[in-house]
């Protein structure tokens, strides 16, 4: 791997690492306001 | 479809143009020791083919009667865009090496090499069995269960099975792409009755002319790759026919849900508006026949209006249930 694909390889990684969490922390946040929602209907 | 990822619109480069009967997967492509970018990813759950989806969904949601909290139905709708997602990926990973020779599909991330073939699939499925599973405890498992049923039908039943062996695989494989509007609506009622089987059957109907329409264009390229689409494997003609046949018999079954009193004057006439100018383009492409270097106009018009026409009938179909619920024709 060149020091240029080296590079493009860790943006690579950073900005799916970065994605990754996004979604991750989207589905955290969602599923408490689904727990949320689903005891407040009991 | 739809699930989810109807063979509709967009699908056209899906539809795409094998070499062989079945595309056998291979276990991973060759790539250097870089890694695919996240868009990469994306791509494969073909975003533009999930509008459709989402917003048929979103309106068989909105439509039916009852009440979902917004959280709820916002997390069915986002299962079955993931559903879609999936199902697209799935896809793409079966049929890696006919995009691979095809112009169209040759840019996306498999076929340029761009990610190992088997993460697409590890991606897919993940995608469909987080969108079941999530459907299933949060919402309503019935849901889940069409959901998953939906995914299979796309991936196995059309993707495998189907569209390298029939000419009627988009007829059947329409199916998929009718799920959304049926899901969405049982993910508030939580039962299968009879106006989310209308709504169903609607989509089922108008595939075969929007993608026939434009099927009779792009007839060289199935010709190409072996694929037995309806104007390759029974003739322009008869495609041209049946085209024509379906638009008739879409006219009353789009006015069906306003016949059996589940919808207002404002889905009935549009509706009515709506279906009666999809015939009028359907009888030109119906009853011509192409010439050599034909600029098939009337063909182009009419998938074009067809995409419009079934976004413009779902949108109806909310706004008029919008419109009873305040009571404003009451």
């Amino acid at each position: 791997m060149t020091p240029q694909e080296e590079e493009e390889f860790k943006r690579r990684r950073k900005a799916r690492n970065l994605v990754i969490g996004l979604v991750l922390l989207g589905f955290v946040v969602l599923f408490y306001a689904i727990t949320i929602v689903r005891i407040g209907e009991q | 479809m739809t699930a989810i990822t109807a063979p509709n619109a967009s699908e056209v480069d899906e539809t795409a143009i094998a070499v062989s009967p079945v595309a056998a997967p291979i276990t991973s492509s060759p790539v250097s020791g870089m890694i695919a970018d996240w868009r990469d990813f994306f791509a494969l759950t073909k975003p533009k083919v999930m509008r459709l989806v989402v917003f048929t969904a979103l309106c068989g949601l909105l439509a039916a009667p009852g009440n979902i909290h917004p959280v709820i139905g916002f997390t069915a709708i986002l299962c079955i865009a993931l559903a879609a997602g999936g199902a697209g990926a799935l896809n793409q990973w079966w049929e890696a090496d006919i995009d691979a020779k095809m112009k169209r599909t040759a840019q996306r991330p498999l076929p340029r090499e761009l990610m190992r073939r088997d993460d697409a699939r590890d991606f897919g499925l993940l995608l469909s069995g987080a969108s079941i599973m999530v459907m299933g405890l949060a919402v309503h498992w019935l849901a889940a269960g069409l959901l998953a049923f939906s995914i299979f039908f796309y991936v196995v039943i059309y993707t495998m099975w189907l569209k390298p062996r029939t000419p009627q695989n988009i007829v059947i494989g329409g199916a998929a792409g009718a799920f959304p509007p049926l899901i969405g609506w049982i993910a508030v009622t939580g039962e299968i009755t009879l106006m989310p089987v209308l709504l169903f059957a609607i989509i089922f109907m108008w595939t075969p002319p929007h993608f026939w329409a434009l099927a009779l264009w792009v007839k060289p390229d199935y010709a190409a790759a072996n694929i037995p689409m309806m104007p390759n494997a029974a003739g322009e003609v008869s495609t041209r026919r049946q085209s024509l046949v379906y638009s008739v018999l879409l006219l009353p079954l789009s006015l069906s849900p306003w016949f059996i009193g589940e919808t207002g004057a404002i889905y009935g006439i549009s509706a009515l508006v709506l279906s009666t100018i999809f015939l009028a383009l359907t009888v030109p492409v119906g009853l011509r026949r192409a010439v050599e270097n034909d600029p098939m106009k009337p063909e182009k018009k009419l998938f074009a209006f067809s995409i419009l026409y079934l976004f413009v009938l779902f949108g109806a179909l909310v706004l008029d249930r919008v419109v009873a619920n305040m009571g404003i024709f009451a």
